[in-house]
């Protein structure tokens, strides 16, 4: 599982990506963090607000920071 | 109730005297702080929920797959007054929008009016102005967005948008909702949010009352009015060009801006003073350079600050 966190360095993209490294591991799922920064990658994802979630190329939040329990759900599901 | 329970605190249990500058200043912030929180409370949660059932997505969607004949300006406009501003959210959006074959005019018509009428703008108006004012300038806010949108977009500045922004593809399948949520899911998330908004800005309005609140308690009445009262005719665009080097937000400003009107500068000046403060900054030119060529930039800005500086002449003309 790859997954993406959109943003541009916002003190709210930092925390989603350590939220969801958190919740990877809490899951034990095997996943790959990236950060994505570069604004004509983020567009083409179809994120218009930070920090934005990318999940094995899906975006599955934007414009938020989410709890841990959502993220959970989130990377459980995906 | 609310006034008559603060004045029994810094009065009668504070034991401050109500004539001296101290106790008007410390009398003042308590009032406007508890009042700011509640109508904060208020006004991010509602907000929020209409967010959450008109998320940015629907809002491209709707512009870029309509026919409005001219109201596409206004709607542009109206979203942006509802969106939450945050400058590194601006060029994602900007791309995102042109990318979906919103004119640039339109788009811009957005891009304008975020940063100028949102909810923390709001909710620090009708606390401290009243709902008249608070429809003056959010009314105001939006025109200035529609305006400068339309100019711009009758300007033909397509060609000085960053060419990696007309090469980018975009993705216009909107994030997927993975179950349905209940009612109290979504109550929750909506809460989360308007939480997180009033966490991150209550230091600026606290510093702000409180800056506020000093210059209510210790600045003599009619201290302003000497260099931007109404006999000088160049307040307006001087109160604009004093505000481009300031960064702020709504959330330091307006309380600040609500003193200095009590204290006797008229309400055009202070309106476009806190309008160049919030919409036109240094950092965020900075921002916008990575997507737009000088030409545009430039113009882009001229045309806001042209509008603010009308928009002070106007409030000062009409009212008082």
């Amino acid at each position: 599982m790859i997954i993406k966190i959109l943003g541009s360095g916002c003190p709210n993209c930092q925390k989603l990506e350590s939220l969801a490294g958190q919740a990877a591991t809490e899951l034990g799922l095997d996943a790959k963090i990236e950060k994505v920064t570069d604004f004509a990658q983020i567009a083409a994802y179809g994120a218009m607000a930070m920090p934005a979630l990318v999940i094995d190329d899906q975006l599955k939040l934007a414009g938020r920071l989410p709890k841990l329990e959502e993220l959970k759900n989130l990377l459980a599901n995906a | 109730m609310l006034k008559a329970t603060i004045d029994y605190l810094t009065f009668e249990l504070l034991k401050l005297n109500p004539a001296s500058p101290l106790g008007q200043s410390v009398n003042f912030f308590i009032y406007d702080s508890i009042k700011i929180l509640l109508l904060l409370l208020i006004v991010t949660n509602l907000m929020s929920l209409i967010r959450y059932y008109l998320p940015l997505e629907k809002i491209r969607d709707f512009l870029s797959t309509n026919k409005l004949h001219g109201l596409e300006y206004f709607l542009a406009a109206g979203f942006g007054a509802i969106t939450p501003f945050c400058s590194c959210s601006s060029i994602p959006l900007f791309i995102g929008f042109l990318g979906a074959g919103i004119p640039l005019g339109v788009t811009l018509a957005f891009l304008i009016t975020s940063p100028l009428v949102n909810e923390v703008g709001l909710a620090l108006f009708i606390g401290l102005f009243g709902w008249k004012i608070t429809i003056i300038y959010a009314v105001s806010g939006i025109i200035i967005g529609v305006s400068g949108g339309y100019i711009l977009g009758k300007l033909k500045l397509e060609k000085y948008v960053a060419s990696f922004v007309r090469e980018t593809k975009i993705n216009q399948a909107a994030v997927k909702t993975t179950a349905k949520k209940s009612i109290r899911q979504i109550a929750k998330i909506i809460w989360q949010e308007a939480q997180g908004i009033i966490v991150k800005i209550l230091p600026y309005i606290l510093a702000g009352v409180a800056i506020g609140a000093i210059i209510h308690g210790y600045v003599p009445h009619g201290y302003f009015e000497k260099y931007l009262g109404k006999e000088n005719f160049w307040a307006v665009p001087l109160a604009v060009i004093l505000a481009v080097p300031l960064y702020s937000d709504h959330s330091g400003i307006i309380p600040i801006i609500k003193v200095l009107i009590d204290k006797g500068i008229p309400l055009g000046t202070a309106m476009a003073f806190m309008m160049a403060t919030v919409g036109l900054s240094l950092p965020e030119a900075m921002i916008l350079k990575k997507i737009m060529r000088w030409q545009l930039l430039t113009t882009f800005f001229g045309v806001v600050t042209l509008g603010i500086i009308i928009l002070g002449y106007l409030f000062n003309l009409i009212i008082f």
